[in-house]
């Protein structure tokens, strides 16, 4: 009876190890996936607005939005209200929505090959990937940064194109735009409502 | 003239940014990192970018756009023999940064390219299985002994530069670069300014071809255009004198460890 019972639960236990094995994706294959799910919504014949709308939603389930948006913030997130942060999050939400769409729908069909990945730590692994030539641009090396922490949600954080992170570009564009206004965060919420309603 | 003006701001530049041979490649990390470069004559150089832009508008992307009516192989060609001509100026920082195994490569890379290659149109080294070319210019040479960029500059019509960077472009013009020796400084029987001149233009509308939707998709999607041209000016350089591939390498994690707590 008692042998009956450890291999029941040993049979039970497996199973829920398997399970969970199943559900962790590693890095390479959900930017590859990711990759194709984009392309494939750019290939396809769906008008501008449709394509717009699709890498919206893609968007919404690969990106860290919510990291992204306050590591662009810097040191300008501390001493930031609970509400305001709710705010910032949500303005943050929609222009990083509008601006990822509408970068990436002026673009056919684009061929990106997953090449290798580094693991840094537990919460990230670099991911690098090149864009294929075209008869107008040499080919380019995209890497992206994935945040690994839920091993089965991983999460883009960052691109970093030929070496150049896009993360830290807009980091240091939001901070000019404080700066430049005696460091006002409401001018920054201005000029991200503003471009969301371009 | 010229001599005197670098001499006094490669002097300037020594004095004010504490320069010192030997320093590890965190300190490098940590100087050129973008965010510690100043913007000590931020109005002025927003006035230069946005002159800058005017002139683009008006004359380098359209003619950007004109050059890449050439066929493909064309361009290629143009751009092959644009970067072998490079190779002259960077054997003598492969030697200033101490890598003479480098420079000893990119002096076979200039030699084969130049003869078999066809005034390097064709880039016969590649095919022949040489490493990558990676350019390397004298502002870079200063960034690996330890000199900082100083503060952050745009220059007319060249662009987003920082002292450090514009000092050594104008040691390009005291002798620094041999191809402006032999063509501008010295009056040889084979070459005369016009090429000097003829192959810096096409060299920047080459380059704006290969970026023209890159430009365009940056400006469109900025909000700060000029911020963020200075801070990929910036990262660039700093991967560059760093000599790295490697994200990993160029890149300052605890920049994402703040935002772990969120």
């Amino acid at each position: 009876m008692f042998k009956k019972f450890i291999v029941l639960n040993y049979f039970i236990f497996s199973i829920l190890l398997n399970l969970n094995l199943a559900h962790s994706i590693e890095p390479d294959i959900f930017v590859q996936s990711t990759v194709n799910r984009a392309s494939d919504t750019l290939s396809g014949n769906n008008t501008k607005e449709e394509r717009i709308e699709e890498l919206k939603k893609i968007a919404l389930d690969t990106v860290d939005i919510k990291g992204i948006g306050f590591y662009s913030l810097g040191k300008h997130r501390k001493g930031m209200s609970d509400e305001k942060k709710k705010e910032y999050y949500e303005v943050f939400k929609n222009y990083f929505l509008n601006s990822f769409s509408s970068r990436l729908a002026e673009y056919s069909n684009p061929v990106i090959e997953v090449n290798s990945k580094e693991k840094i730590n537990d919460n990230y692994t670099i991911v690098s990937s090149t864009l294929a030539a075209t008869d107008k641009r040499p080919a380019i090396k995209i890497d992206w940064r994935i945040y690994t922490k839920n091993p089965d949600k991983p999460l883009i954080r960052d691109l970093i194109i030929e070496g150049l992170s896009l993360a830290r570009t807009q980091k240091e564009e939001f901070n000019s735009i404080i700066q430049s206004n005696d460091g006002s965060l409401e001018v920054l919420f201005e000029n991200l409502k503003n471009f969301s309603n371009k | 003239m010229i001599k005197r003006f670098t001499i006094i701001l490669i002097t300037t530049l020594a004095l004010t940014v504490n320069s010192y041979a030997g320093s590890d490649g965190e300190l490098l990390l940590k100087k050129n990192d973008p965010s510690n470069v100043k913007d000590c004559f931020e109005r002025l150089n927003r006035a230069t970018f946005a002159f800058n832009q005017g002139l683009d508008g008006i004359v380098f992307e359209p003619v950007a756009k004109a050059y890449r009516i050439l066929p493909s192989p064309v361009r290629t060609g143009i751009s092959n023999s644009l970067n072998n001509l490079s190779n002259l100026v960077t054997v003598p920082n492969n030697i200033l940064q101490g890598d003479f195994k480098e420079a000893g490569v990119n002096s076979g890379r200039f030699v084969l390219n130049t003869t078999v290659g066809l005034l390097g149109i064709f880039d016969v080294a590649e095919q022949m299985g040489f490493s990558e070319y990676e350019k390397e210019d004298y502002g870079q040479s200063l960034g690996t002994a330890g000199v900082g960029p100083g503060c952050y500059l745009v220059l007319p019509v060249l662009g987003p530069s920082t002292i450090r960077d514009t000092a050594g472009s104008v040691f390009n013009l005291m002798g620094g670069d041999p191809w402006y020796n032999v063509s501008v400084k010295n009056d040889t029987q084979y070459f005369n300014e016009k090429d000097y001149y003829v192959s810096r233009g096409t060299a920047g509308v080459d380059f704006r071809a290969k970026n023209i939707e890159s430009f365009d998709n940056l400006e469109e999607n900025a909000m700060d255009f000029y911020a963020s041209v200075k801070s990929l000016y910036l990262q660039d350089r700093k991967q560059k004198i760093l000599n790295s591939k490697g994200v990993i390498d160029t890149m300052d994690d605890s920049d994402w460890e703040e935002i772990e707590d969120n």
